[in-house]
């Protein structure tokens, strides 16, 4: 860890949740830990109600889909410190059978729409959300489209030849 | 018993219970300036509850980044906030060049910082003067639409495009502005303080004005924050946040300008607010005029990203190489993960992608501002009238290209 304040927030996390933090790197300066997905509610209470890390907004909640792996689905958080301009991103990957996170509505209010959109596109169903309704999509649809087993091309389509330019 | 009296207990005394009435408000109504749908409760022209429903110009950009190249991105964020696209375009090549660790020239950055502060200037424009169409003063829009549309023809000088501007390339320009560029610009500055302060005059201290707009929609500080406000509309809550200050990308860190906050957060501070920006960005751009370095050319060295002018195309092997790379997309980038943000006219427009080396982004996702703070419109407008809610929709600045991505 290059920067101090990442090296910080990394050994108060692993003072208090040490079995659930499952790899730590630093990429283009940002702090990006893997954590176990029971303790994420925890985790991000303690780094928001802490005074010393004091993550007191909410940047970004996404969704990402590797298939080959076993643990297939993510959830991607980014946190920001105001006051001392830091930011961190916290990772937890679980399988698609088990695709149940808890919510951090009551933490932030503004990750309601971001789980909503999560839940739309990836499927993650998030515990205690007030109300998980697709968002973007319609509401009859039947797929999660960001997964990556749903191809952006019309697979049945026979004008156009793979075979030419591999994709 | 009387005769009055027993004729009173026959009298049905209507039930309690309020029935509230349901109305629609959009998806396609004038005053919603955009396609957004909200069922509101009513009680009278008092709002009850509102219900957004969201999504109706979705078109999956997210999933087409996946197929795309990146260069081929950069027409998809064009679409995000259309008003001002050159922002998100310049957002996405920073993006991308922090990933591959490209060194941008000064002269560049401060192209760059041109660009987007006049787009910047063309949002807040649209956002301030719509504001004063909502409270009935038409004459304020369609003054300050005029300048407006001197910044697009100075987009349309450098790029030939106006509104969707795909401006820009990967480490920089795809050429080099001309001289009318320049004159446009110069022109524009001397002009534009002039008319804002006319628009100013009619609408900051007018009485009319200052009755419809203050404590209209407000939202107080901890609950923007909560709810992931950035950009204008925080800042009205009294939180000097910017991305501009907090983490400066393309040289902002040279220039000289202050943060204008507000304090109640409610639409005449997100007024004001905007227009202060407006000033601080013309002083911005006669900053970055007056430092313009003359030396360091229009791009960055990035032969994977940047076209070789045509006439080494023919002549240089290498040079025939990177143009069918580029041309048929198949530049990589290493492997890796990034978030980068820039200040985006309504708030901290940020990319976060991640690239397994391939030819396409794994993954992007766009953290859309407007995405994020109108989910706190129920709020707002909870408890206020209907006209108010008209007012707070467009003082919020909610455009549905970047709701809806």
């Amino acid at each position: 860890m290059e920067n101090e304040l990442n090296k910080k927030v990394l050994e108060q996390l692993i003072k208090v949740f040490s079995d659930d933090i499952k790899s730590a790197e630093e990429s283009y300066g940002m702090l990006s830990v893997t954590v176990s997905k029971n303790k994420i509610y925890a985790i991000i209470k303690f780094l928001k109600e802490n005074t010393e890390t004091n993550f007191n907004f909410l940047t970004d909640l996404t969704g990402i889909h590797y298939p080959d792996s076993k643990e297939d689905l993510g959830v991607i958080y980014h946190l920001h410190n105001f006051y001392k301009n830091h930011r961190i991103r916290l990772k937890i990957f679980f399988s698609t059978q088990d695709s149940y996170v808890d919510s951090i509505v009551d933490l932030y209010s503004g990750a309601n729409w971001m789980e909503r959109e999560t839940f739309d596109f990836f499927g993650i169903h998030f515990k205690g959300h007030p109300n998980l309704t697709r968002i973007l999509n319609m509401e009859d649809m039947l797929i999660h489209p960001l997964r990556k087993e749903f191809p952006l091309e019309d697979q049945s389509r026979k004008d156009k030849n793979d075979a030419m330019f591999g994709r | 018993m009387s005769q009055l009296e027993k004729n009173n207990t026959d009298i049905i005394i209507p039930s309690q219970e309020k029935e509230y009435s349901i109305l629609n408000l959009g998806p396609t109504h004038p005053a919603t300036h955009g396609i957004f749908q909200n069922i509101l409760k009513m009680d009278g022209e008092i709002i009850m509850d509102a219900q957004p429903t969201i999504g109706y110009i979705h078109r999956a950009f997210e999933k087409l980044a996946e197929r795309r190249p990146y260069n081929q991105i950069t027409p998809i964020t064009d679409r995000l906030n259309y008003c001002s696209s050159p922002i998100n375009n310049v957002g996405w090549h920073l993006t991308v060049e922090k990933l591959i660790g490209a060194q941008i020239p000064k002269r560049v950055e401060y192209m760059r910082v041109i660009l987007m502060e006049l787009s910047r200037i063309a949002d807040h424009i649209v956002c301030d003067a719509v504001i004063g169409v909502d409270t009935g003063a038409l004459t304020g829009f369609v003054y300050l639409f005029q300048q407006r549309e001197h910044i697009y023809e100075i987009f349309e000088e450098m790029c030939g495009a106006r509104l969707t501007t795909n401006i820009g390339r990967i480490g920089g320009f795809e050429r080099e502005w001309s001289n009318k560029v320049w004159e446009k610009i110069e022109k524009f500055v001397n002009n534009f303080p002039k008319a804002l302060e006319e628009f100013e005059n009619l609408l900051v201290r007018n009485r009319i004005f200052m009755d419809r707009t203050i404590n209209c929609g407000p939202i107080s500080a901890e609950r923007a924050l909560s709810y992931g406000f950035t950009g204008p509309n925080l800042r009205a809550a009294g939180v000097d946040y910017d991305v501009r200050v907090m983490t400066p990308y393309s040289s902002y860190q040279d220039f000289e300008f202050t943060i204008p906050v507000g304090t109640q957060g409610d639409t005449y501070d997100r007024f004001m607010v905007r227009l202060e920006e407006m000033k601080q960005s013309i002083s911005i751009i006669k900053q970055a005029i007056q430092k313009m370095p003359t030396e360091g050319g229009f791009h960055a060295d990035v032969p994977d990203f940047y076209l070789p002018p045509k006439e080494e195309v023919y002549n240089n092997m290498e040079a025939l190489i990177y143009h069918f790379k580029i041309v048929m997309g198949e530049s990589t980038i290493p492997k890796g993960e990034v978030y980068n943000c820039v200040e985006g006219a309504n708030g901290e427009l940020g990319y976060y992608l991640v690239s397994d080396g391939g030819r396409t982004p794994y993954r992007l996702h766009f953290r859309r501002p407007c995405f994020i703070y109108y989910q706190a419109y129920p709020e707002m407008i909870k408890g206020g009238l209907l006209s108010d809610a008209i007012l707070t929709m467009s003082s919020m600045n909610v455009i549905a290209g970047e709701l809806d991505a």
